[in-house]
């Protein structure tokens, strides 16, 4: 569609973002707040920036969720990638639909299904519940993101690069990681990206598969939620979004100029 | 040459190339259908077809590509078909070009030469004979997306020829530029060809295209081949109705022969210089626009005259295409060139003219 | 592509292998323990439930194992009206919910379509942005804004539309927010996907046979955006019906969703089989969902591919 925007169209999408950010923007703001009461102005101030640092437990679940993070966006990547390439490289395989099927319905299963069926997998297995079952877990729920992601790019490439680079003498494995891997370099980015912000993000199943000693950032901010509103989590929040926004905008603006002019060309050549 | 036989050798000696009995099925479809033919060293072959005739799938399992589901396929007497495209000594250069977006022109064409593990020194010296040849001089360190449709083409091309293979094949290597381009292009492909010695086989949709560049073409519909021959032939002798009316325009006119020699039809019997047809059978007479004379009266001494009136006439610059219809009902197509200086074709639509052609102009088809 | 004479076989095989093994073992095969178990009864032990499948006992152990199990946890859920009527929430609250999530998001959609198409990346992003930041703070943003000395009746009251503070926090209404404000991405972006792809020519070959715009908007535009309307409403529906979070912060604790449910039933009653009972009942609720938003995704993903 090109024809330009109505003021319906323009309206509708400004009350949209509004409707998005304002509750993101009143947060912020009230992180800077030196008063104890929400409502009650009380001027700028980083009181609850400073009374961040001095929390020990806040820290340390943190910590602990950054490296969970990190671990399970890595292997999810991995997995993520090789299933992807599974999916649109292989052809038919036996038990393809299966495969598929365990792929995609992570996507949408509501996470209380998914934290009781991992809980109960680690009890049945006798495994000690802590930091490396909440990795497991969440490598699970995330590998599909980072599937869905690499599939789509990997769909959209043009398979004659292949096929050219197999006809010049390259084998198969080689193909794979100079032609395809460099090309879809974005893409797996991204899903690690996604998957490293699902982890960071989630609660529930953190909740059903986590362990004494391995209590997760969203873990101990719900503790904290629950029992009322302290502007020390909106500052942690306020930190938590001015991570995501940089990550974010750095990352697009990175991929954008170099995967955009890679797609012309590639698109240029197809016509 | 005899035109009868859609699989014929290619003469002396060895083919480079040989399909035996090749079929190619996906699912229930059949894209290439036993197939058997031979391409000979050093040969500029053309598979022509429809779009969807299996000309692509053949020169894809030419390539390794494909795996054919029946049949081998030989190149210089050995089976290739267990070997994996990147071991076949045969390079491709492909519809959409598939240039690596991620790497340079001179990246691209050395490409090949990587795989073999080549010295630096020796990949240089190609690289720069290659961009020499494609005419590519000083453009080694630019990338893909800052090149020209035609400059892409011959990054292609040159990354296709640089390991010296003894087969290139060439998937509508030109569909991708604007007519002057191509027909540029098409010179410049047959004197690489000549220069290079290397046995080329293109693939293509365009007759014309088949008809400039080959030494030899097959013709392909639904997965078989039609007829195998030169440019020539194909047009002068095609072997059935399907490959008369494929290539170039033509009228083609039901009969039966009574008497060697002549043909009756429903425009009146009709000689042709053609004897070797038997008596009784049903044939049919293909006749090309170009090979009609027309005037306004009963041309003297014709063997072949036929009257009509004008119906449309296409003016198409250098020849106009005149539709004629006939006493029968049927129309005629004839080509004329236009050589009054003014343009002006020297008949209107509705006129009463004579149709004439020599005996050797009909080609007698069975088929 | 798949030569059977390759010698790399094997690796190819891996590429397979690794990514089912994982899911098989990490996805699949728990829900078979979690039908286990919701078919088990409720002790005071640790694990919480009989029997226990003891594999060396051998087949003896496992005909023992089987002559145990019970539908006894089934039979409460369909007993006690606490569940049912927990069911029946989840249903009407998602259902309610993508119907929200449709009506304020297709015009979002739609005016993002029609957005000038060097804008078109910068709002995805300006949608997608807000997801990337933790579920959990998007949540606490609106206790912020809905508790009752809140900054929602600060301005109602400031603007005199109310008097008295309001209690929209522990309501319904503040789940239907919570809902619709953090599922909003999950019906745009589908929405937009189908209507950015449409050729604005569609519109002018309606518009040159006679079709007034708003016409054409219900003839051709609406029509060819149904894909994204349906994978924005399954990408909603499903996970809300199982939702937990927001119910949990956001709303009262007269009635509770089934998430909320099975969760008291975990990590409060410790009722094992019980939870792993209304998990598998929330899984054949959703089965049918489940299985159409898969051929959507198969199709959309793999079309065509073989």
């Amino acid at each position: 569609m090109k024809r330009g925007p109505s003021p319906f169209n323009i309206v509708s999408v400004a009350l949209g973002l509004a409707f998005l950010y304002l509750p993101i923007v009143i947060l912020v703001i009230y992180s800077f707040n030196a008063s104890q009461l929400v409502t009650v102005w009380g001027g700028w101030s980083l009181v609850w920036y400073r009374e961040l640092l001095n929390d020990e437990a806040i820290l340390s679940a943190a910590w602990i969720s950054f490296r969970v993070a990190f671990l399970s966006a890595t292997a999810a990547t991995v997995l993520g990638t090789l299933a992807a390439v599974s999916l649109t490289r292989m052809g038919r395989f036996r038990g393809r639909l299966l495969f598929s099927g365990m792929v995609y319905a992570p996507l949408v299963m509501p996470e209380v299904i998914t934290g009781l069926s991992l809980l109960l997998l680690f009890v049945a297995l006798n495994v000690d519940r802590g930091f490396w079952t909440v990795v497991i877990a969440h490598t699970t729920l995330t590998t599909c993101f980072v599937t869905v992601i690499v599939q789509s790019r990997l769909i959209g490439f043009d398979r004659s690069l292949e096929e050219a680079a197999m006809d010049l003498g390259c084998p198969p494995f080689r193909t794979f990681m100079t032609i395809t891997l460099p090309l879809i370099a974005p893409a797996i980015a991204a899903g690690w990206m996604l998957a490293f912000a699902l982890s960071l993000d989630d609660l529930v199943i953190a909740s059903f598969t986590t362990g004494p000693g391995a209590t997760t950032l969203p873990i101990r901010i719900y503790s904290e939620v629950r029992l009322g509103v302290k502007p020390e989590i909106n500052a942690i929040c306020t930190i938590m979004i001015a991570v995501v926004a940089l990550g974010t905008v750095i990352s697009s603006l990175m991929t954008k100029r170099g995967a955009s002019r890679r797609e012309r060309a590639a698109l240029g050549a197809q016509v | 040459m005899a035109t009868g036989g859609a699989d014929q050798s290619t003469g002396g000696g060895a083919p480079l190339i040989r399909f035996e009995a090749v079929s190619k099925r996906f699912g229930a479809v059949a894209a290439v259908e036993t197939l058997t033919l031979d391409i000979a060293q050093g040969e500029f072959f053309a598979l022509l077809g429809p779009s969807g005739c299996g000309k692509t799938t053949l020169l894809r399992m030419l390539a390794g590509l494909e795996t054919p589901s029946e049949g081998r396929i030989f190149l210089g007497g050995e089976d290739i078909v267990p070997v994996p495209s990147h071991r076949r000594p045969v390079n491709m250069m492909f519809q959409s070009y598939a240039l690596f977006p991620h790497l340079t022109v001179e990246g691209n064409i050395a490409f090949g030469l990587r795989q073999e593990n080549a010295g630096r020194e020796e990949i240089a010296a190609r690289v720069a004979e290659m961009l020499d040849l494609t005419r590519l001089q000083g453009f080694g360190g630019r990338k893909i997306h800052q090149l020209s449709g035609g400059q892409r083409q011959r990054v292609a091309l040159a990354r296709s020829l640089i390991k010296r293979p003894r087969v290139l094949l060439l998937d509508e290597p030109l569909a991708a530029l604007d007519k002057k381009l191509r027909a540029e292009t098409q010179f410049e492909l047959m004197e690489l060809q000549r220069k290079l010695g290397t046995t080329f086989v293109i693939v293509t949709h365009d007759q014309e295209e088949a008809m400039i560049v080959a030494d030899r073409i097959a013709v392909m519909n639904q997965g078989r081949l039609m007829q195998v021959a030169t440019p020539t032939e194909i047009y002068e002798q095609p072997n059935s109705r399907w490959v008369a009316d494929f290539i170039g325009e033509v009228t083609i006119i039901e009969g039966r022969t009574s008497v060697p020699g002549l043909v009756d039809s429903a425009l009146g019997p009709l000689t042709v210089a053609d004897h070797a047809t038997g008596a009784g059978k049903t044939l049919w007479l293909a006749l090309r626009p170009e090979k009609i004379s027309m005037s306004g009266h009963r041309p003297a001494g014709e063997k072949n005259a036929v009257a009509g009136t004008i119906f449309e006439i296409g003016y198409r610059g250098e020849t106009s295409a005149y539709k004629v219809r006939l006493p029968d009902g049927s129309l005629m197509k004839v080509s004329i060139a236009n050589v009054n200086a003014h343009g002006r074709a020297p008949y209107a639509e509705g006129d009463a003219v004579w149709l004439s052609w020599p005996p050797d102009a009909g080609i007698v088809l069975t088929g | 592509m798949r030569d059977k004479r390759n010698p790399r076989d094997w690796g190819r095989r891996m590429v397979v292998l690794l990514p089912y093994l994982w899911l098989a073992i990490f996805f699949l095969a728990p829900f078979v323990i979690v039908l286990k178990i919701s078919l088990s009864q409720s002790v005071l032990a640790q694990p919480p439930y009989t029997p226990v499948l003891d594999l060396t006992a051998g087949w003896q152990g496992l005909k023992q194992f089987a002559a145990q199990l019970s539908l006894d946890s089934f039979g409460l859920l369909a007993s006690d009206s606490l569940y049912l009527l927990s069911y029946a929430k989840s249903l009407q609250v998602a259902a309610i919910s993508t119907a929200l999530l449709f009506a304020l998001g297709y015009p979002i959609a739609y005016g993002m379509a029609r957005a000038p198409k060097a804008w078109q990346p910068m709002l995805v992003m300006a949608v997608v942005l807000p997801f990337w930041t933790s579920f959990l703070i998007r949540i606490y943003a609106w206790i912020n804004i809905l508790q009752r000395d809140g900054l929602l009746n600060d301005v109602l009251m400031r603007l005199h539309i109310i008097d008295t503070p309001a209690a929209w926090l522990s309501s319904d209404t503040a789940i239907y927010i919570g809902i619709v404000y953090s599922y909003l991405p999950f019906m745009v972006l589908p929405l937009y996907a189908s209507l950015e792809k449409m050729h604005e020519s569609l519109l002018e070959a309606a518009s040159d046979l006679g079709c007034p715009a708003w016409k054409a908007f219900w003839l051709i535009t609406f029509p060819l955006s149904l894909p994204g309307v349906a994978a924005g409403a399954l990408l909603s529906f499903i996970p809300i019906v199982g939702e937990f979070v927001i119910p949990d912060l956001l709303g009262g604790s007269e009635s509770q969703m089934i998430g909320q449910t099975l969760w008291t039933e975990f990590f409060s009653n410790r009722d094992w089989p019980v939870a792993s009972a209304i998990a598998i009942a929330l899984l054949g609720l959703l089965l049918v969902p489940i299985l159409f938003y898969e051929r959507m995704q198969q199709r959309s993903l793999e079309g065509g591919r073989t």
